[in-house]
């Protein structure tokens, strides 16, 4: 028997909870922005009225303000959305346990089984639909189909309020004639290697050999032609939006471009500490480290390094940071971003082979001395105590896991 | 219409549930609840308030009183 999974995605999220939660707007273009004055001043969300003027997610506040003059901007409330997401999976979950959040709004939901309670997949996604408009006020958009990929295209074909069908029957005409830009996994650089043989749109992909497709883009070829063929056959997995922790990283738009040295070591320190909190938080330690480096061109460059020992040690990681960073950075430009990122990871009481070239004590009494700082930080805050270096430039200083509390997520894992 | 906050004053039952038993309005005005006729999770969209809504007759009118995240709430006028 075919699966029966739904798609479902709560339509333009942000900018919809924010329009419930103030009637007063809701006639009005309305964006979701990020802070300004953090530089984060890019579209996060809009409704329907902003859409019309042609202002799309990503683009720069004054960008979109130029299409609108009366864009009416608000700063996101993450707690809320989180809070109707959360709502939201427990309408599901009335449904199945097989719920996959993918991001904070969308949720892929496998019914097969419970079709035999509450009838077509169509009539679930349709009472789903229904329940998140009466006891969320906002709207959702629900693709059904045979597998995940096809009930992904679904949700985005019929916005906003709407249920897709997508069936064996039907799917060559609904999904095939789209842009194969569409398709997930489809980006920028993928869509220009498949236009440039002449691959425009999906059914063109579904169609050509998974051979040649190999030949042209690797391993990733394969699994496009699967897609693209809706034969995935990858199980929803019952994962919250909270799952299996294979790396451990921060990265951070600083308030003001880095110029030099020391700018970057600061803003290491202070992701370094997040990185190394989170891992002591999970009972984590890590192997490898990879830095990311963005300037102010928007040009990015990533580098990895490994430790010799595992480590959650925030001196540890910074130093190794800036180390990384030194060999890899000339200063073409000032830089906008950074990130550090640890992966490679085991439980941290794993039993480690030590070192005879190293003071292992030393390493016991930092571990102990950062396991203090924690518990400070957990009763007085986080700026209760800090390193002297952070002082020198508060503009470049923060919390960045206060700050980040919503975190993209990729497909396969 | 405009979101109103209201004080309430809630029974527990032995099962954990709450049930509404007296309202003040605004003004200060106390009503008494008579009758709570059923709850469910349901949004307000005239207010813009999310929560569980509580049917309830207050001086013979039937009114929803919504509870969300701690803090009691009235569509009013």
């Amino acid at each position: 028997m075919d699966r029966v999974i739904l798609h479902c995605d709560l339509n333009n999220f942000y900018a919809s909870v924010e329009c419930f939660y103030n009637p007063a707007i809701r006639e009005f273009p309305v964006a979701v922005c990020g802070s300004q004055d953090l530089r984060h001043g890019i579209v996060l969300a809009k409704n329907y009225i902003a859409k019309k003027f042609g202002i799309i997610t990503g683009e720069a506040i004054w960008q979109a303000k130029k299409k609108c003059p009366n864009l009416i901007v608000i700063n996101p409330n993450y707690s809320k959305y989180l809070r109707f997401s959360k709502e939201a999976r427990e309408i599901y979950g009335k449904y199945t346990s097989l719920i996959e959040s993918f991001g904070i709004d969308e949720c892929w939901i496998d019914v097969t089984e419970s079709t035999k309670i509450y009838g077509s997949g169509e009539a679930i996604a349709n009472e789903i639909r229904q329940r998140i408009k009466e006891e969320l006020g906002i709207t959702a958009s629900i693709g059904v189909s045979y597998n995940k990929i096809f009930a992904k295209f679904g949700s985005d074909l019929k916005k906003p309020d709407a249920v897709t069908l997508i069936t064996k029957e039907n799917y060559k005409k609904l999904v095939w004639s789209l842009p194969v830009g569409e398709l997930l996994y489809v980006g920028r650089s993928t869509k220009k290697k498949l236009n440039a043989v002449g691959i425009m749109t999906i059914s063109d992909l579904a169609n050509v050999s998974p051979t040649f497709l190999k030949g042209l883009l690797g391993k990733w070829g394969e699994t496009l032609w699967i897609f693209a063929n809706g034969m995935d056959e990858t199980p929803v997995t019952s994962i919250g939006f909270e799952n299996i922790i294979k790396g451990i990283g921060n990265s951070m738009t600083t308030a003001r471009d880095l110029v030099n040295n020391n700018d970057v070591k600061l803003t290491f320190y202070v992701l370094s500490e997040s990185v190394a909190e989170r891992l002591r938080k999970h009972n984590f330690k890590g192997k490898t480290i990879q830095i990311y480096i963005r300037d102010n061109e928007l040009a990015s460059l990533e580098r990895q390094a490994k430790f010799s020992n595992y480590t959650n040690i925030s001196e540890e990681i910074a130093v190794k940071a800036m180390e990384l960073f030194e060999i890899n950075w000339k200063w073409q430009n000032p830089i906008r971003s950074l990130g550090v990122r640890i992966t490679d990871l085991v439980t941290a009481d794993t039993c480690i082979q030590l070192s005879l070239f190293e003071d292992e004590n030393k390493r016991i009494q930092l571990e102990n001395l950062e396991n203090c700082i924690d518990g400070i930080r957990k009763r007085f805050g986080h700026f209760s105590v800090q390193r002297a270096l952070l002082l020198k430039d508060k503009a470049l200083n923060g919390n960045p896991i206060e700050d980040n509390v919503i975190h993209p997520i990729s497909f396969f894992r | 219409m405009k979101k109103v906050f209201v004080e309430v004053l809630v029974q527990y039952t032995k099962e954990g549930e709450q049930i509404p038993v007296s309202l003040t309005w605004e003004d200060g005005r106390n009503f008494s609840i008579d009758k709570v006729f059923e709850n469910k999770k349901a949004a307000s969209l005239k207010v813009g308030g999310q929560g569980i809504r509580y049917r309830c007759r207050v001086m013979g009118k039937d009114v929803y009183l919504f509870l969300e995240e701690g803090r009691w709430f009235m569509e009013g006028k």
